[in-house]
């Protein structure tokens, strides 16, 4: 299935986009998403915390991932 | 009962604090963000605040959601946070409630800028003289 990922912050400064295509396999979790992330992007691995987003809330490391999901990568928060 | 907002515009603080009132309010607590002239010993120049909007929007009404579950006596609420560039002293964020006493008042502000700072998907990156920073992004 093909995942479009929304980019904010430093890691749409790591990717050097702010959003990205990636064909992955049905099925895939949070967590899995990340460990390929991870791999194509080694600085992903520097930041405090990164957290995928599923349709506007936080996902658990083994939320299922769908195409017409709207997924997002969250790095280390700093409103306020 | 609830207002949140997110703008590219000054936050107009009177607006905030007027929407809070409420007749069976003795309290009005507000907290209001600013922005610093230095962090960590380095001189900042300016802001940039990035937000993704729609999961921002969701997570601050969430929050504040949160807060009239644990103070059941809050009257209203209003969270405006600020995005884009900002310059020393400008508002970012505006958090105020309202309660029938004043104890809650400061509890529930609190909890909820202190919330936001964790959860929600805004990210502010300092400006240097020498460079720039997004704020913990690192360890």
């Amino acid at each position: 299935m093909r995942l479009n990922i929304a980019l904010f912050g430093v890691a749409r400064e790591i990717v050097g986009q702010s959003s990205l295509e990636i064909e992955t396999a049905a099925g895939q979790s949070a967590q899995g998403l990340l460990a390929e992330l991870h791999a194509r992007y080694p600085a992903l691995a520097n930041l405090s915390s990164l957290a995928v987003a599923v349709n506007n809330e936080y996902a658990a490391d083994d939320t299922p991932l769908h195409e017409r999901d709207e997924i997002a990568l969250i790095p280390p928060v700093s409103g306020g | 009962m609830i207002h949140i907002d997110l703008t590219d515009q000054p936050i107009a603080i009177a607006v905030a604090l007027r929407s809070v009132e409420a007749d069976g309010a003795g309290a009005i607590n507000t907290f209001i963000g600013t922005v610093r002239n230095q962090s960590t010993g380095r001189a900042v120049i300016r802001l940039e605040y990035e937000a993704y909007d729609s999961m921002a929007l969701h997570q601050l009404r969430k929050v504040a959601e949160q807060a009239v579950e644990k103070w059941p006596m809050l009257q209203k609420v209003t969270v405006v946070h600020r995005k884009g560039t900002l310059y020393i002293g400008d508002v970012a964020v505006v958090v105020a409630v309202s309660t029938p006493h004043r104890a809650e008042s400061f509890a529930a502000c609190q909890y909820i800028i202190d919330t936001l700072k964790q959860v929600v998907t805004i990210w502010k990156k300092e400006f240097y003289q020498d460079g720039d920073v997004w704020v913990a992004a690192h360890p």
